[in-house]
């Protein structure tokens, strides 16, 4: 198994979220393919750490930086999740094409 | 001149004194009259001039106790203006002539501080009067003090104030106020020559014409009177367009004189000025200010003695104002006006000793003046104060016995003026008139003789009109109301003392200057000997010798009884129908004495209105020409102020507006972009990643 191949399903990943938030309508479905993105991410630091440094003795930032995002990911769906359910409250709807307040 | 003056300290004193008082009758005074009494206004005007008066003894004494070389007191205070090698210092000096003035000032001054209590009581301001009457005692000591020209100038300008400000005392009544405004001006005109005779002299001594043009001098400049005896002698031979610098000099400082000392042409404000209260008719329009101009030019002698020409212009002046004023006295009705033409007469014979060169003399008759005249003033003020304020002697009479005191003190100062041995004009009086005859004169062979019979004939008019005042007021039948006769009373202690001490120098106060030729010792000669002694020494006797002077004396005596018989003859017994008839047939005549010669009128026609119309001509110019051209100037301003407006407006502002639209137009296209959809941005976020990674890339393979 080479780091290419790790690096290929790690982009495939990083695309499919990337389409999916940019293409869902549904804000529950964005926050999932920001999921996405951040697990690519953690994919792409992971097989790094593993192909680098000696055998018995791997490169640990790699893994340090992906138990640190996984956190954050949990911290940030958190965070999101409850801003959903407030629009929601407050709009009565979750379709990202309503929520254009902002516009002028 | 070391060794030939003493240094003394305590000078400044005598002028402090009524500052003080001054300042404070004129600061608390009104509180002190509500709470305590009108009684503590002039008993501390009373206690700062006679405290001034004792220090001016001591300083007196100090004198006597001198050498006649050294008889010169100095007190330097401070150095006022100190300009390259111009010393003006504030300092006082009291040599004898200044004594003798600083005595009179203080004393005669001291009089009539007590007099006036009793004659100001009933007055709303006394505080106001007392302040003024000690601001006046200051400024007339310092003028008298004064070791330069400079500060007795500012003693001129402050004794002019103070006439000012007691002439219009009150001022409430417009035509006391008006007299007030006459004074200040006439002086003002008379200043401005006194001011210019200042600025000749100063010219004169700091440098002269020569032919590389004009050369200031070297030495130290000053205006010190002792300094300028040495050095005016520089001003020999200088001349100013053709007149020689001293007679310039003279003329201008002289001209000061008509205006303080009321003479031709400048007299006319001194009669006005009775519109003060008496008590400063007595001190200031007659016994002190009008005398400042007898002063300086005793105080300068060795100036006018350079310039023959300048003394004659001052005796001819006096000589005919000594006239003129007399033959005024004798149709007036009023009797302060009465008193004042005669001051004016009498300042003439002043003017006539200094003028002839007798300045003992003219000093002698000064102080004997300030006594009779000041007693007859004070006498008027008791009149009026018995009168009810009536001042029309044709409505008084008969006041002989219900006014004792005041008439006699009156008839002593009377005798005095008119010249009856051994009152004091008689000594003064007749030396004047002797020293005016028998003085050289180098210009006008001629001049002492006419100087000398208009002084006679108006001796004779002296004697005259006094005694006319006298039968009028004092003789006959009352001519009052019922109302005010019995009203008539004898004024209080404070004035009949006054009175009485003044009736009494009247009378031996002539004896200090006793002719040569009774061989006694004539001590007021001997005293200003040392101030006058270079100067006199310069003069010529004409050699009349002894029995013409014995002659003169007797005739002298003899007008003042002629003028008393004639007197007696038209008024005796206060009758007023000898004099109507006479009058009634030289009804001209009577009518330019009794309207002063309309000179008041002639002075309004020739100076007054034409200076009226000047200034109605430059008003007309200031509305139509002026305030035109101002008008012109706005307009242009607001024509200018129009089209920089525009060019603000337009081009400036447009400007600035059509970046503004141009901003807002761009935002309305612009604002398009802000969709509010969340994924659009993100579109553009990546493509923005997108384009960064691409050109990272192109620009790393470029490299």
């Amino acid at each position: 198994m080479t780091v290419q191949s790790v690096l290929s399903v790690a982009a495939i990943l990083f695309s499919l979220g990337l389409y999916c938030v940019l293409t869902r309508k549904n804000a529950v479905s964005v926050l999932m393919g920001v999921e996405l993105i951040l697990n690519a991410a953690n994919l792409n630091f992971v097989a790094f750490s593993s192909f680098t440094g000696t055998i018995g003795a791997p490169e640990v930032a790699g893994r340090v930086f992906a138990v640190m995002i996984i956190v954050l990911a949990a911290a940030e769906a958190a965070v999101a999740l409850a801003i959903i359910l407030a629009i929601f409250r407050r709009m009565g709807t979750v379709e990202v094409d309503n929520l254009n307040e902002l516009r002028e | 001149m070391e060794g030939t003056h003493l240094n003394v300290g305590f000078l400044w004193l005598i002028p402090f004194f009524p500052l003080i008082g001054a300042l404070v009758n004129g600061t608390v005074g009104w509180l002190l009259q509500e709470r305590v009494g009108k009684w503590l206004n002039g008993v501390i005007a009373n206690v700062a001039v006679w405290a001034s008066f004792v220090t001016a003894a001591a300083g007196f004494l100090m004198l006597v106790g001198q050498e006649p070389e050294r008889r010169m007191l100095i007190d330097h205070v401070y150095s006022w203006i100190s300009v390259g090698g111009f010393e003006v210092a504030v300092s006082f000096t009291m040599d004898p002539l200044s004594a003798v003035m600083t005595l009179v000032v203080t004393g005669v001054g001291g009089l009539i501080h007590i007099y006036s209590v009793g004659y100001i009581a009933h007055d709303r301001s006394v505080w106001r009067y007392f302040s003024y009457l000690n601001l006046f005692s200051f400024a007339m000591l310092v003028l008298v003090l004064s070791s330069n020209l400079l500060l007795m100038f500012v003693g001129w300008e402050g004794v002019g104030l103070c006439s000012y400000l007691l002439i219009g005392f009150w001022f409430g009544d417009v035509e006391k106020a008006k007299a007030g405004m006459k004074a200040f001006v006439v002086n003002r005109i008379g200043d401005f020559g006194f001011l210019a005779g200042i600025m000749f002299l100063l010219w004169g001594m700091a440098g002269g014409w020569f032919s590389s043009g004009y050369q200031a001098s070297e030495s130290v400049l000053s205006f010190d009177f002792t300094t300028m005896a040495h050095t005016v002698q520089g001003l020999a031979g200088k001349q100013v367009l053709g007149i020689s610098l001293a007679t310039v000099i003279c003329v201008s400082l002289f001209v000061g004189a008509t205006g303080k000392s009321a003479q031709i042409p400048l007299y006319v404000w001194l009669p006005d000025a009775m519109a003060g209260p008496t008590p400063v008719s007595a001190l200031i329009h007659a016994a002190t200010m009008v005398t400042a101009g007898v002063y300086m030019i005793a105080r300068l002698n060795y100036l006018y003695i350079m310039s023959p020409v300048a003394m004659s212009i001052v005796a001819g002046t006096g000589a005919l104002t000594a006239l003129f004023a007399a033959t005024i006295g004798f149709t007036q009705r009023d009797i302060k006006k009465v008193l004042a033409y005669s001051t004016v007469s009498q300042l003439g014979f002043m003017f006539i000793g200094v003028g002839v060169g007798a300045f003992t003399a003219g000093i002698f008759h000064l102080m004997t003046h300030a006594f009779f005249k000041a007693c007859l003033f004070l006498g008027s003020g008791s009149v009026i104060h018995a009168m009810s304020g009536e001042q029309d002697i044709f409505k008084m009479g008969g006041l002989r016995k219900k006014i004792p005191i005041t008439f006699w003190t009156f008839l002593v100062a009377t005798l005095a003026i008119a010249g009856f041995p051994p009152f004091a004009a008689f000594f003064s009086k007749d030396e004047i008139l002797w020293k005016a005859f028998d003085t050289a004169n180098p210009v006008i062979p001629w001049w002492p003789f006419a100087v000398w019979t208009l002084g006679a004939i108006a001796a004779l008019g002296t004697a005259f009109y006094m005694f006319r005042l006298v039968y009028i007021t004092f003789f006959g039948e009352c001519r009052a109301d019922e109302e005010t006769r019995h009203h008539i009373h004898e004024s209080p202690r404070t004035m009949t003392f006054a009175l009485i001490v003044l009736a009494l120098l009247s009378t031996v106060g002539g004896w200090i200057g006793i002719p040569h030729l009774f061989h006694l010792p004539n001590l007021f000669e001997h005293w200003l000997e040392p101030v006058f002694e270079h100067s006199a020494a310069q003069l010529q006797s004409r050699g009349a010798g002894a029995a013409t002077e014995w002659g003169l004396m007797a005739f002298s005596v003899l007008l003042a009884f002629a003028g008393w018989l004639a007197a007696k003859q038209i008024y005796g017994g206060g009758r007023l129908d000898k004099a109507q008839a006479i009058v009634a047939r030289i009804q001209g005549l009577y009518r330019w004495s009794y309207h002063k010669y309309f000179v008041d009128e002639f002075y309004h026609a020739v100076v007054v209105e034409p200076f009226l119309a000047l200034t109605r001509a430059l008003f007309w110019i200031d509305q139509h020409i002026v305030d035109r051209l101002v008008n012109l100037a706005g307009w242009v301003t607001t024509a200018f102020s129009n089209f920089d407006g525009a060019i603000d407006k337009y081009v400036v502002d447009g400007a600035v507006n059509i970046v503004g639209d141009t901003l807002i137009g761009a935002g309305r296209y612009l604002k398009k972009i802000q969709t509010g959809r969340l994924q659009d941005y993100l579109y553009v976020m990546v493509a923005g990643v997108l384009l960064v990674i691409l050109l990272s890339r192109l620009l790393a393979g470029s490299a």
